[in-house]
């Protein structure tokens, strides 16, 4: 069965973008067919990261509209041929979204692919209503301090009433916290919040944390989602992330460069 | 405190149980001639028959115990099942009464039984509480004496089943409203706004507003294992976060009305 995954957060900047691109690279080379779709209409870069935006011909809003088949937007990743990414428009307003459109798309991708990931606008508005709506398990992208946490929390509130799985009272959609822009010496100095802090508020499932890398820009510069980037401590945190998505039990890391936080947090898993 | 929503995802549970809260019609008695009700309601009913039709309804005889009126929980299920009408809850009952329902497979509802004298207390407001406007309290009438406040009964229509059960997060910007108790056995978080018009049990921490006894009951409390709220509110009488003393996190504690003030104490 197909999973549809959002990355959403509700804050902006806070790395939702940077996050789809990884994931669902991350998914696709371990040989499960993804496709990644980019909710942002108006504002796309998902194609800028995944260094595709020069092949860019037709968009999600043309699909929708009956001006493109899918498999003419569909855009097939030059890393990995399991990967296919689904551009925004750019011309277009968001209000060129309808829930009944992307509903279609979404069960005719879901047909062909095993992970259907939507990179979320930031807001609660329309664009990123559509984008988790269809949703069954959503990633939620925080940083570590107290208006991206609060956020968050809002989305999850979304997430548990406004989505089809809480309208139609199925299952609710599994919801995974995904800390990101980490950086432990701004926690210690008292900048930013903890891990353990985040998870109190939240109280959510600590999918993985990514630390704040240099290595992030360098990757969107060279249009290579930054999990590809194996030695990078942001591309290791992705890879343990889609490890442990897809169900492999791997010890949290770039929490501290202490050992001694480490088995505090493998207890919690 | 961390949950771990994840780990039993793999077992397939085959029920669960989902917090709901219906709108029910209380029939209210203020007489007890059982032959009188029959021919009233069966009046009613054929007005708007559909509408009556196999309806659920709750039977309030407080007004009759009020005015010392007995009426045998029998007879009186027996006429209301005739008219084509299902009793699924007994309220204002005495002890006697309520056994007769339960006897008939007739749940007790004990939402806003009021104590004879407990709203006689007249003291003025000691200033650490003051009155706060909840969604639906009509606003506060002119009338100075403090004792009028409470002797309206909360309206007759639609009340509902007692106890409300969440036991997922409560997130910002979420809002839950319980007509009889609430209880949630998970977090309420800051932004989230919780009401009832019973009593408020939280298991885990309060970080949002708790509003208990919005529709005046006097005698609602709130129950929380970890206070860290916005606001707490009881029968309109509230505090901030401001004026919380930040020690009553992590303790249980119990929030009650004394004299129109909070009281906040270990339990
Ligand atoms: N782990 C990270 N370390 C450093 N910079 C990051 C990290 N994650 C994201 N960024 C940067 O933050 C900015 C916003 O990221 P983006 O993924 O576009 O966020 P969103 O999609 O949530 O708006 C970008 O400039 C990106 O390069
Ligand atoms: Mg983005």
């Amino acid at each position: 069965m197909a999973r549809i995954i959002v990355v959403t957060s509700g804050k902006g900047g806070v790395g939702k973008t940077t996050t789809s691109a990884a994931i669902a690279m991350g998914l696709a080379k371990r040989g499960h067919k993804t496709a990644v779709i980019d909710f942002d209409v108006g504002l796309r870069n998902l194609d800028l990261i995944m260094g595709c935006e020069r092949r860019v011909v037709y968009d999600f809003v043309n699909v929708i509209n009956g001006e493109a088949t899918l498999n003419q937007a569909l855009i097939r990743d030059k890393n990995c041929n399991q990967l296919y990414i689904l551009p925004a428009s750019q011309t277009r307003d968001k209000d060129a979204l309808s829930q009944e459109g992307v509903g279609k798309i979404l069960d005719e991708l879901k047909k062909d692919f095993k992970y259907i990931v939507c990179d979320s606008p930031a807001g609660i508005e329309k664009g990123a209503h559509l984008a988790m709506y269809f949703a069954d398990d959503a990633f939620i992208v925080t940083n570590p301090e107290v208006s991206s946490v609060r956020d968050s929390d809002r989305m999850l509130g979304i997430l548990s009433s406004k989505s089809r799985r809480a309208e139609q009272n199925e299952e609710p959609i599994k919801e995974y916290l995904l800390l990101s822009r980490y950086s432990p010496d701004r926690v210690k100095l008292g900048e930013m919040l903890s891990v353990d802090d985040v998870q109190e508020i939240l109280s959510l499932h600590l999918l993985g944390v990514i630390p704040e890398s240099k290595s992030v820009l360098n990757a969107s510069n060279s249009g290579m989602p930054v999990i590809l980037d194996e030695k990078s401590d942001a591309g290791q945190a992705y890879a343990d992330i889609v490890a442990r998505y897809l169900g492999e039990n791997r010890p949290h890391r770039f929490i501290d460069d202490k050992q001694g936080l480490f088995g505090k947090l493998f207890g919690r898993k | 405190m961390s949950t771990d929503s994840q780990q039993n995802a793999h077992q397939s549970p085959i029920l669960e149980f989902k917090s709901s809260t219906f709108s029910v019609p209380v029939l209210i008695l203020a007489g007890n001639d059982v032959m009188t009700i029959e021919q009233q309601l069966q009046e009613k009913t054929q007005q708007a028959p559909e509408f009556f039709k196999n309806s659920p309804l709750v039977f309030d005889l407080q007004e009759l115990n009020k005015l010392e009126l007995g009426i045998d929980v029998t007879e009186l299920t027996h006429v209301i099942r005739k008219l084509g009408l299902l009793p699924i809850g007994i309220r204002g009952g005495s002890a006697q009464q309520n056994r007769q329902a339960l006897d008939l497979g007739i749940p007790i509802h004990s939402g806003h039984i009021a104590r004879d004298g407990v709203y006689a207390a007249n003291q003025p407001g000691t200033g650490a509480a003051s009155t706060a406007a909840t969604p639906k309290q009509q606003a506060p009438e002119p009338e100075p004496e403090p004792e009028l406040e409470q002797v309206s009964e909360p309206e007759p229509p639609a009340v509902t089943v007692n106890t409300t059960i969440i036991t997922l997060p409560v997130r910002s910007g979420q809002r839950i409203y319980a007509a009889g108790d609430l209880i949630i056995v998970a977090q309420v978080s800051a932004g989230a706004e919780i009401m009832a018009e019973g009593n408020i049990h939280i298991y885990g921490p309060l970080r949002g507003r708790a509003l208990a006894g919005v529709q005046g009951n006097t005698e609602a409390r709130i129950f929380c294992t970890d206070l860290q709220a916005e606001l707490i509110s009881i029968a309109g009488n509230y505090k901030v976060s401001e004026d919380l003393n930040s020690a009553a996190h992590i303790r249980p504690v119990q929030i009650y009305l004394q004299n129109h003030a909070l009281v906040i104490k270990d339990i």
